[in-house]
């Protein structure tokens, strides 16, 4: 089982997480740690991509839950690149659908941060 | 954990599988139900949906029943459904079990609400003392081939 992490910057101030594999209970703190450390530098707007997430589950969700909400109490967002549409069948039946802004690409999820 | 298991049904196909409680074992009982269902013939989908709630309901094991030295798998497989049941052994309680619509960004509760909403009936049964056991069905939508 493995889970990518990969960090770089976008346009303006946000930083681009791609993520690639299965996030569960294993491999989400992983995940957690990664957007901690960026939201520790002061980054608060977050683009994170899943289009190489094969498989999400409760716990991921909760990691990106909870990112959202550290990044919002300084007034930035997370929006979210994801095609798949079994992973977005789950964001569909969460109701996350409301919470995240869920795009097509990178430049458009960016595009609706800056 | 030494209870004795119940008498084979000629008429039900089980296939069981035991897990240590642990995180890293979870993605083999994803494999498992996916290999299981797959031989049962259901959808891409139905699958996907199999191997989501089997693995929330390991997860809610190892988050509320580390003591737990192991999760039981057994799966019984029918020409109609796929009945999973998943077993834990530990204190037998979980703080949170009632599955809940999302008003607001939450982090906790969402696996049992994923396991109602992908499979077709979902029971739990908590035993004070000797564990928690959880069973979900899945009904075919199409005939099975195999």
């Amino acid at each position: 089982m493995d889970i990518k992490v990969t960090v770089h910057e976008g346009r303006g101030d946000v930083y681009v997480v791609e993520l690639g594999g299965e996030i569960d209970v294993y491999t989400s703190p992983q995940v957690r740690d990664a957007i901690g450390e960026l939201i520790d530098r002061g980054i608060y707007n977050l683009v994170i991509n899943l289009e190489h997430v094969r498989y999400i589950d409760s716990t991921g969700l909760g990691v990106l839950i909870g990112g959202l909400k550290r990044v919002r109490e300084h007034g930035g967002s997370v929006n979210l690149v994801c095609t798949n549409p079994q992973i977005r069948k789950i964001f569909d039946i969460t109701g996350l659908v409301k919470i995240f802004g869920i795009f097509e690409d990178d430049d458009a999820a960016m595009k609706a941060l800056v | 954990m030494n209870e004795p298991r119940p008498q084979p049904d000629a008429a039900v196909d089980v296939v069981e599988l035991r897990i240590p409680c642990k995180p890293e074992f979870v993605a083999i009982a994803r494999l498992a139900i996916a290999a299981v269902a797959h031989r049962l013939s259901y959808s891409m989908d139905e699958i996907e949906d199999l191997k989501l709630a089997v693995a929330e309901a390991c997860t809610n094991a190892i988050q509320h029943a580390s003591e737990s030295p192991a999760i039981d798998i057994r799966c019984e497989l029918t020409d109609d459904e796929l009945s999973v049941r998943v077993r834990d052994f530990g204190r037998g309680e979980m703080p949170e079990i009632r599955s809940r619509p999302l008003d607001e960004p939450r982090v906790g509760g969402l696996g049992v609400f994923l396991i109602r909403a992908l499979m077709d009936d979902v029971t739990y049964d908590m035993h004070p003392g000797q564990g928690t056991e959880l069973v979900m069905v899945k009904r075919h939508a199409t005939e099975p081939t195999g």
